[in-house]
Parts: C-alpha cells; sequence; structure tokens
C-alpha cells in the first residue's frame, strides 16, 4: 500500500496490534518486534475509545520492556462544547425516533392504502413516497447533527508520497519481467508464439460473426412500402377503419391519417407506409401536369379533387410528421420542426429535413372511394446511404 | 461488553485468515479533505446504488416483450387497447403494484440525479485541475462512464415502449440510418430489421440491466479504488501541500457524513418521486408509428442531442448515387464526438503545452487557471446553447417567440456564444487574480480613515489571515517552456522547432496569461500600516515591480514598505 501515516501513528500501532494482538501467538511474538523501538520515548498509552481487552494487555509488555513507542492519541474523546453537545443529542435522537416513525407509516400506507385506480394510485404515490422520504431525510439530518456536534472537530494530516515507484523497485519488476519472458520460451522460439497467436485470432473474430444474425440485410427493403395500385385509403385511429369517399372529405384544410387496406395494425409496414390526405381549395396547389413528381410542384394526376397524400414519415428522421397548419398550408414535424408546404409538393421550407414528403399517387375505385394508384415513386422516410 | 467480544472475536477470526489488520487500521484512519464540491461525486455513486436497488425491483414485474397484447388493467382509458406487453407491464407496475409507481419515479428522477451529477462533477474536475497527472486515468473512466451513463438512459427510457419512447428510438434509428457506408446495416442489426421490429425492447432490456449496469460498476469500483490509492485532491489552504492530505478520517468522520449523504440522496429522490410527477407514461399511449404528440422532450441529458439535431441546416450530398446526410450524422455523432474526444485528450495537450509533467494533489482555484476556466465556460455555452434548442418548441411558445428566430439564433450563438463565454470569463479570471494581488499586497480595508499630519485622509488596512492568505497565494507557477524560444536569441530548444514549436509556443502564452503573482506585502508587515490614497505614485506598485514577483508562489512576509 502507498498509504503511510505520520510515523508515530501507523506502524507502532500496528506492531502495538501484533504485540498483544493473538493471544498467545501475538504475545511470543512480542519480544521480537515489540522490542524494536523506532525513537522517541515512552509516554503513557491512550487508546481510542473503550480499549479492547488486547489493545489492554499491550500495555504491560510495552512499559515492561520500555521500548515500543505508543501512538499519539489523534482524535481527542469528547465533544468542543459540551452543553451544544447535550442539546444536538436531544436532536439526534428526536430524528432518529421520528425516522422510526416515518418508516412505520411507510409500512402502515402500504398496507392501507391500494392502488387500482388513478386516484388510488395517486394517493398511494403520496402516502410511500412523503413516508419513505421522511424516514431518509430524518435519518440524514439525525447523523449530520451527530457528526457535527457530537464528534469533537478534528482535523489529520496525512503525508502523500509521488505515485512513481523508486528505480530499485522499477529495477527489480523489469528483471523479474524479463526473467519471466526468457523463462516462458515465448521469446526465443518465435514458432510457438507465431502459432499461439494464430491460433486465437479466429476465436476472437468468431464473436463477430456471431452478430451477424442480428438482423436480415436491409436489401432493397428501405426503397419501397406496402402501397401498391388499388389498396384503398383507410382511415387511421378511427375504429374500425374505413375507406374513405372524396365527397365527405370535402371541408378544404382538413388533414386525415390514413393507412393501406389490410396493414393498419402492422406496425413495422405502417412506420413506413403512413400517409396524411390533405383537402385543398382549389386553385391553392402549385401543380405540375403529368405523372412524374417535379420539384416544388404537386403532381396533378396523383391528386383527386384537391386532394393530396403525402407520407407521414418525415424525411429527417422518421418521425410522423403531424402538425398541419390551416392557414400557411404548413406540414410541421413536431420532433425537430422540418417545416413543409402542402401547396408546393411538400417542399422543405425550414428545419434539417433535406427532401420533401413524398407524393402518393391516389385515385378512386370503382366504389368511389379513394385508393392508391401505384407505391411512392422514391423511398419515403429518413436519409440512408444506399438512396440514390 | 458481550458486544465487544463478539466484535473482537469476529475481527480475531477473520484476521487470522485474512491478516486484515494493518490494511484495515490504515482505512480506518485514511484522511479525507472535506469541500462541498467533493459531495458531487458521493451524489452520482448514491443515486446509482438507488438506481440498482429500485431498478431490480422494477424487474420482478417489467415484462421486456414486445408481443401485442389487448389491455385488460386498472387503468380504465386504455382498457381495450392494443399494446405492446412492455407497456402493458409498465402500467400493471404503475397502477396494480402498491409502491410502483414510487418505484418507477424514484428509478427515474434518479437517473436524471445521475447524469446530472456526472456532469456537475465533471465540471468541477476540470474547473479545479484534479484531472492532472497522476489522475488523467480517472478522468478518461469518468469519460467512459458518461457515455455509459447517456446509453444507459437512453436505453431505460425506452424500455415502457409508450408513445414517447418510440419516437426517441424512431429518431436513434434515424441517426444510425443516416452514418455513411454501414448505417443502414447497423439499423437492421439493431432493430433485427425494420423498425420497430419484435426485438429492440428485449435487446435494449438485457443491455440497459445487464451488460451496461456491469460495465458502469466494474468502471465505477475502478475509479473509486485509484481515488482511494491516489488519495483525494485537496483545496488550497493553510498547510495543504502536493505532499500531504488535511481532512478528518474516514472512521468514524468519513463515512458517518458520506452514509448521512447517502440517505439525503436517496431521500431527495423520493420527495421528488412522492410529489413531482415524471414520464407519465399512460398518459402518451402506447407506442404506434403514426401517432406524435407536440412538445415531446426527452429526458434532459438527451436535450443536447436532440438541439444539434434541430439547430443543423438542411445539409446533404448525394455523390454517385448514395446519400450522405450531414443534416443528421453530423449533429448525431459530432457535438458529442467533439466534448468527449475533446475532454479525453485535454489532460494531455494541457501538459504538452505548459510542459507541467509534476504531480498535483492541491487543486487549482478556476481563476488560477483562466485559459482553462474560459475554455470550459465556453464549452458549457455551446452545450448550454445546443441544449437549449433542444427545447425551442417549448421557448417558442412558452415566451411567444417565432419558432424559426429561436433555432436561428441557436445557429449563430453556437459560434458566437463560445467565444464570447471564452473572452468574458478570461477576463472575470485575471480580474479577480488582481483582486487576490491587491489583497496580498495591500491587505483588507477596514473602513477606517485616517488623517495623517500633513492632511492627507488614509484608510487603514489589515493584513490577510494565514488561512486566507494561504488561498490567495496558492497558485502553482508554471515552468517555463525548453529555454531557447522566450530569449528569441538562441537557436530553438529540442521539440520547440518547426511548426508545432510554435504552435506550442503560441499556445503556452494564452494559456499560461495571468496577472503575476503578488510577493505578499500583505498589510505591510505590522499590519497597521496605512495605505495611502494616491498610491499610485508610491513607486512600489509599478509593473517592473509585479514582474519580479512572476513565478514565486510564496508568500515571504515582506516587511519592506514602499512608503509608510
Amino acid at each position: 500500500m502507498s498509504n503511510t501515516n505520520p510515523p508515530d501513528s501507523g506502524d507502532t500501532a500496528w506492531q502495538e496490534y501484533l504485540t498483544g494482538g493473538g493471544a498467545s501467538a501475538g504475545a511470543a511474538a512480542a519480544g521480537g518486534e515489540g522490542a524494536a523501538p523506532p525513537e522517541g520515548p515512552a509516554a503513557p498509552h491512550r487508546v481510542i475509545g473503550t480499549p479492547p481487552p488486547a489493545a489492554a494487555r499491550t500495555m504491560l509488555p510495552a512499559s515492561g520492556d520500555g521500548g515500543a513507542r505508543p501512538p499519539a492519541r489523534e482524535l481527542p474523546p469528547d465533544p468542543d462544547d459540551p452543553v451544544r453537545a447535550r442539546k444536538a443529542e436531544f436532536v439526534v435522537v428526536a430524528c432518529f425516533l421520528l425516522a422510526m416513525l416515518a418508516g412505520l407509516g411507510f409500512l402502515v400506507a402500504y398496507g392501507l392504502i391500494g392502488v387500482g385506480s388513478v386516484t388510488a394510485t395517486l394517493h398511494s404515490n403520496l402516502a410511500l413516497g412523503l413516508t419513505l422520504a421522511a424516514a431518509l431525510l430524518l435519518l440524514a439530518i439525525g447523523a449530520v447533527v451527530w457528526v457535527r456536534h457530537l464528534m469533537p472537530t478534528v482535523e489529520l494530516t496525512e503525508q502523500r508520497h509521488p505515485m512513481a515507484s523508486d528505480a530499485k523497485d522499477k529495477r527489480a519488476f523489469k528483471e523479474t519481467w524479463e526473467e519471466g519472458a526468457e523463462t516462458s520460451q515465448f521469446v526465443k522460439r518465435p514458432i510457438v508464439r507465431r502459432s499461439l497467436i494464430a491460433a486465437t485470432v479466429p476465436l476472437g473474430i468468431a464473436p463477430l460473426f456471431l452478430l451477424r444474425d442480428l438482423g436480415p440485410l436491409p436489401g432493397t427493403s428501405l426503397d419501397t412500402t406496402v402501397w401498391r395500385k388499388g389498396l384503398r385509403l383507410m382511415t387511421y385511429g378511427t375504429n374500425p377503419p374505413r375507406p374513405i369517399t372524396p365527397a365527405e372529405f370535402s371541408s378544404p384544410g382538413g388533414l386525415i391519417s390514413v393507412g393501406p387496406e389490410g396493414y393498419l395494425d402492422d406496425d413495422d409496414a405502417m412506420a413506413k407506409a403512413a400517409v396524411i390526405i390533405i383537402k385543398f381549395r382549389p386553385g391553392e396547389l402549385q401543380f405540375a401536369p403529368g405523372w412524374r413528381p417535379v420539384a416544388n410542384k404537386v403532381v396533378q394526376n396523383w391528386t383527386v379533387d384537391n386532394i393530396v397524400a403525402y407520407s407521414k414519415i418525415c424525411t429527417h428522421v422518421g418521425c410522423p410528421a403531424a402538425l398541419y397548419e390551416q392557414t400557411t398550408h404548413h406540414i410541421l414535424c413536431p420532433c425537430h420542426q422540418s417545416t413543409f408546404d402542402a401547396t408546393q409538393g411538400a417542399r422543405v421550407i425550414f428545419g434539417p429535413a433535406t427532401r420533401p414528403l413524398p407524393q402518393l399517387p391516389i385515385g378512386i375505385d370503382s366504389q368511389g372511394f379513394l385508393i392508391a394508384t401505384g407505391g411512392f415513386a422514391v423511398p419515403v422516410g429518413p436519409s440512408f446511404w444506399e438512396r440514390s | 461488553m458481550s458486544v465487544e467480544r463478539a466484535l473482537e472475536g469476529t475481527g480475531t477470526w477473520l484476521d487470522d485468515r485474512l491478516h486484515g489488520a494493518r490494511g484495515a487500521r490504515v482505512l480506518l484512519r485514511k484522511v479525507f479533505p472535506d469541500h462541498w464540491s467533493f459531495l458531487l461525486g458521493e451524489i452520482i455513486l448514491y443515486s446509482f446504488i438507488i438506481l440498482l436497488l429500485t431498478g431490480t425491483l422494477l424487474s420482478l414485474w417489467f415484462q421486456p416483450s414486445m408481443t401485442d397484447v389487448i389491455y385488460h388493467g386498472s387503468y380504465v382509458p386504455l382498457r381495450g387497447v392494443r399494446m405492446s406487453e412492455a407497456y402493458a407491464s409498465t402500467l400493471n407496475i404503475t397502477f396494480d403494484v402498491r409502491g410502483g409507481l414510487l418505484l418507477r419515479q424514484i428509478h427515474h428522477w434518479a437517473a436524471d440525479l445521475f447524469m446530472a451529477g456526472i456532469m456537475a462533477h465533471m465540471i468541477r474536475i476540470f474547473f479545479t485541475g484534479a484531472y492532472r497527472k497522476p489522475r488523467e486515468i480517472n478522468w478518461l473512466i469518468g469519460i467512459v462512464l458518461f457515455t455509459l451513463g447517456l446509453l444507459e438512459g437512453l436505453f431505460g427510457y425506452s424500455l415502457p415502449d409508450d408513445l414517447l419512447s418510440g419516437a426517441g428510438l424512431r429518431i436513434l434509428e434515424g441517426v444510425i440510418q443516416s452514418v455513411p457506408l454501414v448505417g443502414t446495416y447497423l439499423a437492421f442489426f439493431l432493430f433485427g430489421g425494420p423498425f420497430p421490429g419484435h426485438v429492440i425492447i428485449p435487446r435494449l432490456y438485457i443491455l440497459h440491466v445487464l451488460l451496461i449496469p456491469g460495465l458502469i460498476l466494474a468502471l465505477v469500483t475502478a475509479h473509486l479504488f485509484l481515488m482511494f490509492h491516489q488519495k483525494h485532491t485537496q483545496m488550497p489552504g493553510k498547510g495543504r501541500t502536493n505532499t500531504n492530505v488535511v481532512g478528518a478520517p474516514m472512521y468514524p468522520y468519513f463515512m458517518a457524513k458520506t452514509g448521512a449523504f447517502f440517505f439525503f440522496v436517496f431521500g431527495a429522490c423520493a420527495v421528488a418521486a412522492a410529489l413531482v410527477q415524471v414520464n407519465p407514461i399512460w398518459l402518451y399511449g402506447p407506442f404506434n408509428p403514426v401517432a406524435i404528440s407536440a412538445g415531446s422532450q426527452p429526458d434532459f441529458y438527451m436535450g443536447m442531442l436532440e438541439g444539434a439535431l434541430r439547430i443543423m441546416p438542411a445539409w446533404q450530398w448525394v455523390v454517385f448515387g448514395h446519400t450522405f446526410a450531414f443534416n443528421v450524422f453530423v449533429p448525431g455523432l459530432l457535438p458529442l464526438g467533439l466534448l468527449f474526444t475533446g475532454a479525453a485528450v485535454w489532460p494531455f495537450v494541457e501538459q504538452w503545452i505548459t510542459g507541467d509533467r509534476r504531480e498535483h494533489h492541491v487543486n487549482d482555484r478556476p481563476r488560477n487557471a483562466p485559459a482553462r476556466t474560459a475554455l470550459g465556460m465556453a464549452v458549457i455555452t455551446g452545450y448550454g446553447i445546443m441544449w437549449a434548442e433542444g427545447a425551442n418548441d417549448l421557448i417558442a411558445d412558452h415566451l411567444d417567440v417565432p419558432l424559426y428566430w429561436i433555432t436561428w439564433a441557436a445557429r449563430v450563438g453556437i459560434f458566437v456564444g463560445p467565444v464570447i463565454a471564452y473572452i468574458i470569463t478570461k477576463r472575470i479570471c485575471l480580474g479577480l487574480q488582481r483582486k487576490d494581488s491587491h489583497l496580498i499586497e495591500h491587505g483588507v480595508e477596514t473602513g477606517i480613515i485616517r488623517q495623517l499630519p500633513g492632511g492627507e485622509f488614509v484608510e487603514e488596512t489589515r493584513p490577510v489571515d494565514d488561512e486566507r492568505l494561504a488561498v490567495l497565494t496558492s497558485r502553482a507557477d508554471l515552468p517555463p517552456l525548453p529555454s531557447g524560444e522566450t530569449t528569441q536569441t538562441d537557436v530553438p530548444a529540442p521539440g520547440m522547432r518547426g511548426g508545432l514549436g510554435r504552435v506550442r509556443e503560441r499556445l503556452y502564452k494564452v494559456v499560461t496569461e495571468s496577472v503575476p503573482v503578488a510577493s505578499g506585502h500583505n498589510g505591510h508587515g505590522d499590519g497597521r500600516a496605512i495605505e495611502g490614497n494616491g498610491h499610485e505614485g508610491n513607486g512600489h506598485e509599478g509593473d517592473g515591480h509585479d514582474r519580479a514577483a512572476v513565478g514565486s508562489g510564496t508568500s515571504s512576509p515582506d516587511a519592506e514598505d514602499g512608503h509608510a
């Protein structure tokens, strides 16, 4: 141990302990070790607290051979201020007794207050929490008052030594190390050494191989969603889900979350296939004619009666972009505030997202319900390495 | 008496087998220096113990499973709702297990306290230079513990599988997916396929309850062992040097105090858990990938990452059919990467700049290392701006400020703020040093004005007392750079040549910029000496005089008095 003590406390005390420690064996050692006084005069030995029998016996051989220097007492036995200590004692006892009561209160509260409803749970939580807290805090306060006012103030100084070992020890270590290396033949016989290393390498890599089956390879699965031609747009969050006709979704400014028919309970599918449809007034949408996405425009042939469908999955890191401001036609992702202009093909107008929300081509089936007329033309959701 | 006998018997029995008396005696008498800021580390330790206790109990009821179930428990609003078993069992712990909500809330508050404690403790260590030799290893262990704590917190927060934590996992998936080259694969391996899959909760669970806590426990043990072995640092004061430790012994003082502190920390968590609701998952509902709530916030220690994501402009490259999503992986990896790497290399960079390879056991006062303190404040400012930006929507809402303004302010502030913080902090430090110098040289003003026979009014000063003087003069002098470069006449010393040497020379000037240490007039000897009001004219405070005192670092009482 690097811990060393003031010369008059540590080692001497240890010797004292040894001297009188073990009842008979220690006594035998006493003659040898106790008879090696470091220096200094013999002073009456004072023992901290109640002297244990072993330590009490120490005094006899110590004074007998007049050699071993007893350690100077380092901690005062009594509090600094006896009057204050008396008051403190009262406070400490009060704290501990109250802590005990609070602890009992905890047990009683556990027994009396049941759970099973929001109100009951809150009551139970309050009662259990406050009694527990009271018990703990009263214990803490009692202990602090004890330390501060019942225990005498003390300040000790312990010596510190440089962390670095001295040259002799370092040299000895080096020699031992080299001796071992030499004896082991590890250095002398390179063929053994190399074959050992060769043997461990495959074993070291093996765990990495085992990690391979943590999941399937992504392949092109991120490029597509379950949307395909003919799937109805079903309302999400209603029970049961139902298909939508353009007529019943006639009020401009409305927004509905929808999913592909048959996949609403499939979280893996919905994590990419969630869609919002928004109804606009005539003339609000900036259309691009034709069948292909154009930057900052809504593909006209992919809309029905000024209803546009966009992916709900934010192109930043994939939160549902769920907030819609009717007056400005902004779609806002609440996670990181990427903002998309719904009238301009959901182009990004603020925030960290780099790409617009992809538009889903929609049409109407024979029964007049909204359907997808194809999948998304581009991958939905956050960017990934393989995405071009 | 019988207790004593029993104790002695046990002690003897153990010692006969372990030979522990000597070591244990040294241990009992081990000296612990006292300072309020040394409690910060204990907060971390004790909140970790509370986390282990409450976490063990919670694991008796929690089901880390993503199997779909229909809820039939006590919480009426969610009856009949499809949810994962993980979420259902969390509801069960909350509403059907007595004390379950309390355990959950204590666990959550203790986790927040754990992270807050780590941050405060690291800040204390940094500003007082307690990471300096020989404690660099413990500093590095601390940084690893910080990282592990972040992961542990994030994973634990994700386990209940509620709407908010699911959104957090979705963000995690998006960030991982953005990593060039391997991101998609990493995300698929972590989630066992596409998000959300059915394995992420069980996987995070075993990381959260076994692997990471095990690592934390091992590193905490190493951290404490090193602290014990190297002995605690101490604040500057009378009689405290680099070759001693001054304080109270572990037994009985430190043991009693630290025991009390454990109860304080536990009690504080219990009070918070009883009175302040945290993470009411029943209000958020189970996770589904389509829903989200506005104003959603992660726990505070993830706020900085969240802010970094929000602050980042929409930059992205598409090159040869591959996407570099700078908008995601830069804020996801860079700020924390810089913070941890910077913190990890700083002790060694500082050693290289100053050439100071001595052991330090007396802490610096932050003012006495102005460049370091200013650097720390700059980092805290940058971190703080990103952290606040993580709540930009709430700030906008509560202060009625347009949302985008806040983001723009943060985009500018992240560059300007740290620079301003650096400059201001450094000036404040130098000012405080001047104040210290003044106190040492002229003593404390007494407020007593006396008229001299010549008619001049002067104020009496009294010398600084010894304890205070020891603190004021505690600044350690730094060794000069290898000779050659300062005189500018010689050939530069080895290690100071070339570009790197010049960089080091310049950095040395920045890092060591300080007001010269006063030579300790301390009230001019007799302590009742009279300080002239117009002392500038007295010629004893000129620059030349002060320079002569550079690096003396001692406080030899100087009876010479320029003018009295």
